[in-house]
């Protein structure tokens, strides 16, 4: 019963992290204050739950649980900290965009919206393979990384040309540039989890694969 | 005439140090045992490695401390029991006709789950199987009682009162000294049917510890109730459910990812 209610946490967790990551975009992109501001306010909520399910497991961790038990303690704790890290994330796109709102729109195409609808899908798939404990959907998410950091990269380098050609749009240009790096370490935190998620089904650490 | 028994066991034992990794010393193989009508156990095909701790868990009722006791052939003293299959030790069925029974339980010792201390002094304990043996010179009794009250990590605590009743123990001390006794006289392997369930915690940890440090020089199979003993101590675990062998597998992937539901839904306390 108490690994059920350390399930429900995670996942009441979860949902909050996926809808400030969408409120924060949404902020952005629809130049909307008050959402930005509202995002901003609720990242305690997920510092809150942290520290709750970081309380529960020790608890969990006490009774000294087995097998499969002991990989969802394990995988909750380590998927905790990733949404609050996400919830962080999603405010720093929060404050920017309550700045971005407040002064006028950067003249130049860039594929942000792209990037924020692939970080977080990545999120969102992640969490579904650990609802529906589905490791191929967790091992699909993870290779996604890969175009979410390519995305960043371009867009940081047409940044960096305008800010160059229009001295005038630089502090705006380094709001974005903040903006990317956050949706690129939301996509890394949501590769965290699917990998949380395979070791959780499988008993398989597949973290740091591929690395050279 | 047969080669004893005790020096096919070492030859086996020798062979198997000689190949530099821990080589098979227990292999059962299809074995069967009957109470009368009643099946206890039922094929069970297995291969313990030698200086390494296998702990046997299930849940009660499951043949665990009865197929221990077949390592050592107590079983026996039972009336009514009929094994089938066979139980070798070093590359020898224990079961041969040749078998000296007497031999094989110097080889493979045992340690029950209430201590069973002789009324004796702690000496005269640890040194009754040795003179049993025929080993007479009092220098050579005093350095072999050392020795092994020292492994048992029971000297220190009883070195000044050597000649003091063994029953003026603690539950601890008494279950260490049963140790001492069974390891005096070289065994390979030492059986352990629940050594600490009767000790509070702290003695426990004490047993639990004494094993990790005796396995550097012994094979020790356990029997346990306690999933997190058998999680802290051993390097095998077999897992048993009514009379068969379920899963067997090294202790770590037992407790972290067993293969077979009906072990997983056991070390998580959904039965037994």
């Amino acid at each position: 019963m108490e690994l059920d209610g350390l399930k429900q946490r995670l996942l009441t967790m979860a949902s909050h992290a996926e809808t400030a990551v969408n409120d924060a975009v949404r902020a952005l992109v629809e130049r909307d204050y008050d959402l930005a501001l509202r995002v901003k306010e609720d990242d305690d909520v997920l510092d809150r739950f942290e520290v709750e399910i970081d309380d529960m497991v020790i608890h969990l961790l006490a009774k000294a649980p087995l097998a499969g038990d002991l990989r969802l303690v394990m995988a909750a704790m380590k998927i905790s900290q990733n949404l609050e890290r996400v919830g962080d994330e999603a405010a720093k796109i929060a404050r920017r965009a309550r700045d971005l709102s407040q002064e006028p729109p950067v003249k130049l195409q860039i594929d942000l919206q792209r990037m924020a609808a692939l970080a977080l899908g990545m999120l969102r798939e992640a969490l579904d393979s650990f609802v529906h404990r589905h490791p191929s959907a967790a091992r699909a998410v993870i290779p996604k990384d890969k175009e979410v950091n390519a995305l960043n990269k371009q867009i940081s380098a047409q940044l960096a040309d305008h800010m160059r050609e229009n001295p005038d749009a630089i502090k705006r240009c380094l709001h974005l540039l903040v903006v990317c790096k956050s949706l690129e370490r939301i996509a890394d935190h949501a590769k965290n989890v699917a990998e949380e998620v395979v070791y959780l089904c499988e008993a398989l650490d597949i973290r740091h694969a591929g690395k050279p | 005439m047969p080669e004893p028994l005790i020096q096919k066991i070492a030859v086996g034992s020798a062979a198997a140090a000689a190949a530099g990794s821990a080589g098979p010393l227990i292999e059962i193989e299809n074995l069967s045992l009957h109470y009368g009508a009643s099946r206890a156990l039922k094929n069970i095909g297995l291969t313990m490695k030698e200086k390494l701790v296998t702990a046997f868990i299930g849940p009660s009722g499951c043949g665990k401390s009865t197929l221990l006791r077949c390592l050592n052939r107590m079983n026996d003293l039972i009336d009514g029991v009929r094994i089938e299959g066979e139980v070798k030790i070093g590359g020898c069925d224990i079961y041969g006709s040749d078998v000296d029974v007497i031999e094989l339980r110097k080889r493979v010792g045992m340690v029950f789950q209430k201590s069973n201390p002789f009324p004796k002094s702690i000496y005269d304990n640890v040194a009754y199987g040795l003179r049993l043996q025929g080993v007479k010179r009092k220098s050579e009794l005093d350095s072999i009682v050392e020795k092994s009250l020292r492994q048992a990590a029971l000297w220190e605590e009883v070195k000044d009162r050597l000649h003091t009743s063994g029953l003026g123990l603690s539950g601890g001390q008494q279950q260490r000294l049963c140790i001492a006794r069974a390891i005096a006289i070289q065994p390979e392997i030492i059986l352990m049917d629940e050594p600490a369930s009767a000790l509070d915690p702290i003695a426990t940890a004490r047993i639990e510890e004494l094993i990790l440090e005796l396995k550097k020089d012994f094979t020790i199979v356990i029997v346990t109730h306690n999933m997190q003993q058998a999680a802290r101590v051993s390097d095998y675990t077999a897992f048993f459910y009514m009379g068969e062998l379920i899963e067997f597998d090294r202790t770590a992937s037992i407790f972290t990812n067993p293969r077979q539901k009906r072990t997983e839904d056991y070390v998580t306390g959904r039965f037994g």
